[in-house]
């Protein structure tokens, strides 16, 4: 029906005379233009979920080596040294590897995991299938986007083989640090690279951001007004909004850093003696990059979060056979979350010498985003309340989502004060507060979007076992690595800190700092499952026999079990009611493509 | 295969939506960009900046360019395809001899000591200028692109969505110089 009103309503006739024959998927197409140079939005959404989940390992095992030197500083582990050689000379690890193992650790999951790894995925999967369209508005800037993706991570790849070591000015790269070849070997080459990287990485996002905007306003299917979008599709709309909004500012902050390094200009440099050498620079500010990243910077925060939660509210909603509580709640909180976004990046900057006044202000709006994460917390709890839940691996993450932002949002209202975060600011309490609400919470919220739909991926299950395996392990390390990191900060530890024996008040913690290292390697080890789980599945997993394996009202489920290139056969579905019409009327689902009954109740 | 179709009545065509989000995003590099300036022009040691007279000739230039391709947009969609070739010719060529322009008040800036050293707005004109005149670049490599096919290409195409979009890009390049040279003039002087 749709199409057959297309061919009436298209701008131009002989544009869209040639749709009827898509979705049949004749023509063959060779093995690098499917799997490869693909410009199938689900190739490209498996595309970014393989090579992310490649990153994650990287970046996790990043993580377990520093976190063997935080757990045990002055232990030698001699199989370090086999491995890393200078990097770990008698087995233990030197500062400069262990200043660019946390710098690339947070690089690695900040842009390449839970970016593009996660909004990358989802977005690309999700969005057609979900608003009834055959693919990306523009399938072709869609395959550049994953291209651009790659040879970031190519470039950033490269970096950690230099003979100086990649980047090692933490993950917001500050200047003067990051902006002076003198300051160290990182500073050299590697952060040249690492910037390179960078703006080829953001060239990606907003290619990709572009396409999925448009594809969400553009191309519905006949009947999905906005209000009847599924809420992961509503997530992922302001998160490219967000992307594309903020993202070139970053590039511009990235660009004057390189003329900074390579052409001698003063943008962020001034009055500094290094190496008792005097530099020409004068009149830059370090603190004008700090506004440009920490404008990209918080964003980014939500561009990592907002994904996860549209997710868990589908899958709640569907596994707990309820309709989602509060849907245009849910729409207005993504809302105020997508705005306030842009209106507290200051609060990064509280002990940089900001106008208390000023900082009074980013206080006040940073604490009003504790309003809309409260309604979508409730909103979440209120979907659970009574419902008839199935604890699939889905199900499990989705929860596991829901407590830890609460436990990480909590503290981010310590953090929100600027008077508390003069104690708090650059302390394990902020690593133990981003971790959770951000790091492990879209993680999770990553995981329950794998488990619930691989059956649409691959057309087949992930083995529940290992799942709950995967679940429980991480819920728990999780909670045993971040929480006691709390008191650490409290108590003032410093983050990125190599070696704190030198203070005695922190001697107290090598007992703990122990356990988390222990706690780390045991969690590494389950997502390696998680892994082996994901690759044995695609190939031999539990067939998919039905193509609603859910009972989920979503379009994507009204394709084949392996839909080809076009998603539908035939003619697109048209959609009738909103996604959440669950245990409504004496029936368990009624999918978005049934026309509203005679007698049907409102919702 | 082509994919993308309109599946609603009376929406702008994807590719035209998609061209607009990307200009948004393109004006909040060139806003963050400025507004650093504004930021940096409060430090000490701050030298503001006199343009060139060769700048206004390539206001000149772009404004004329934009007015060949609005031009060459009116002849595809009278399907008059000669004219269509000529005005995107033109428009390339006066693309190309504005960075040409551009290139020689870079010269004409350095000669005057405007250069990467100390602090000031030359710095930022250096920086701001030339990632404007890479978008005109990546304009005049889109128009040349379009002139081989209408040339050379097989296929005929009737819809004015490329060409519209391509004008439009075109148009915002001119305007955003435009902002650029206006910004300049007006806090860069000080």
């Amino acid at each position: 029906m749709s199409e057959a009103m297309n061919v009436h309503s298209g701008v131009d006739a002989a544009h869209a005379v040639h749709h009827d024959d898509h979705g049949h998927g004749h023509h063959e197409q060779s093995f690098i233009s499917k799997y490869i140079f693909s410009m199938d939005h689900k190739t490209i959404g498996k595309q970014f979920l393989i090579t992310g989940m490649v990153w994650a390992i990287i970046g996790g095992l990043f993580s377990v080596l520093f976190r063997l030197q935080l757990g045990y500083p002055d232990q030698s582990f001699p199989i370090l040294e086999t491995f890393f050689g200078n990097w770990a000379k008698g087995g233990q690890i030197q500062p400069e590897f262990y200043y660019g193992l946390v710098t690339m650790h947070g690089t690695v999951l900040v842009f390449f995991v839970l970016t593009a790894g996660l909004s990358g995925t989802f977005a690309n999967l999700l969005i057609p299938l979900q608003i009834g369209a055959r693919d990306m508005a523009s399938p072709f800037l869609n395959m550049l986007s994953y291209w651009f993706f790659f040879i970031a991570g190519i470039v950033m790849l490269a970096s950690i083989f230099v003979h100086t070591g990649p980047a090692s000015g933490g993950w917001t790269m500050y200047p003067p640090l990051s902006a002076l070849r003198q300051a160290g070997d990182g500073q050299k080459i590697g952060t040249d690279l690492w910037l390179i990287s960078m703006a080829l990485f953001i060239v990606s996002s907003l290619l990709g951001g572009l396409n999925y905007i448009s594809t969400i306003l553009n191309m519905r299917t006949k009947g999905m007004s906005m209000t009847r979008l599924p809420l992961p599709i509503w997530a992922m709309f302001f998160t490219a909004v967000l992307g594309v909004l903020s993202f070139p500012v970053l590039l511009s902050g990235a660009i004057l850093l390189l003329f900074d390094r390579n052409l001698g200009t003063s943008f962020y440099l001034s009055d500094i003696v290094i190496n008792g050498e005097i530099l020409p620079n004068e009149g830059g500010s370090a603190i004008l990059y700090q506004h440009l990243f920490w404008f990209l910077g918080h964003p980014e925060v939500y561009i990592i979060l907002l994904p996860a939660m549209g997710m868990v509210s589908e899958i709640l909603s569907v596994n707990a056979r309820k309709p989602i509580f509060g849907y245009m709640a849910m729409l207005g909180s993504l809302f105020a979350i997508a705005i306030l976004a842009f209106l507290v990046w200051a609060h990064h900057m509280f002990v940089t010498g900001l106008n208390p006044f000023l900082g009074s202000v980013f206080v006040l709006l940073t604490l009003l985003i504790a309003v809309p994460s409260a309604i979508k917390v409730f909103n979440w709890l209120t979907t659970l309340w009574r419902g008839n839940i199935r604890f699939t691996p889905a199900t499990l993450f989705a929860i596991g989502f829901v407590s830890l932002f609460i436990s990480g949002g909590l503290t981010g209202i310590f953090l929100g004060n600027s008077t508390i975060d003069i104690h708090l600011h650059d302390t394990m309490f902020v690593v133990a507060h981003f971790h959770i609400v951000m790091g492990v919470a879209s993680f999770f919220g990553m995981f329950a979007g794998v488990y619930h739909w691989f059956p649409k991926m691959f057309g087949r299950y992930l083995n529940n076992t290992l799942g709950y395996m995967h679940f429980w392990v991480t819920m728990i390390g999780a909670y045993l690595i971040f929480w006691p990191m709390h008191y650490q900060g409290l108590a003032g530890i410093p983050r990125r800190y190599l070696d704190k024996s030198g203070w005695v008040s922190f001697n107290q913690f090598g007992e703990l700092d122990k356990m988390i290292t222990i706690v780390s390697i045991i969690v590494f080890a389950v997502q390696l499952m998680f892994v082996f789980n994901f690759f044995y599945s695609i190939f031999k997993g539990r067939k998919v026999t039905t193509p609603n394996p859910w009972g989920a009202n979503t379009l994507e489920w009204t394709t084949k079990i392996n839909p080809g290139h076009g998603n539908w056969e035939g003619e697109i579905p048209e959609v009738h009611r909103w996604p959440y019409d669950y245990s409504k009327d004496g029936r368990d689902f009624i999918p978005q493509t049934e026309p509203i009954g005679a007698n049907e109740s409102k919702h | 295969m082509d994919i993308v179709s309109n599946q609603q009545k009376q929406k702008m065509h994807p590719h035209k939506f998609t061209l607009w989000v990307a200009i948004g995003s393109l004006v909040m590099m060139f806003a963050g960009l400025t507004s650093a300036f504004i930021v940096k022009s409060n430090q000490v040691n701050w030298k503001p900046v006199t343009l060139p007279k060769v700048f206004w000739i390539s206001t000149i230039v772009i404004l004329l360019s934009s007015l060949a391709v609005q031009l060459a947009l009116r002849s595809f969609k009278n399907r008059e395809m000669n004219k269509y070739r000529m005005l995107i010719g033109a428009t390339v060529l006066l693309g190309s001899v504005f960075i040409v322009f551009q290139w020689m008040g870079f010269q004409n800036l350095w000669a005057q000591q405007v250069t990467f050293r100390g602090a000031g707005a030359g710095q930022f004109l250096y920086v701001i200028f030339s990632l404007h005149a890479l978008h005109v670049i990546g304009g005049i490599v889109a128009l040349m692109v379009m002139l081989i096919k209408a040339f050379f290409g097989k296929i005929k195409l009737y819809s004015s969505v490329p060409v519209e979009v391509a004008a439009t890009y075109w148009h915002f390049v001119d305007f955003l110089w435009i902002y650029l040279l206006v910004f300049f003039l007006v806090i860069g002087g000080n």
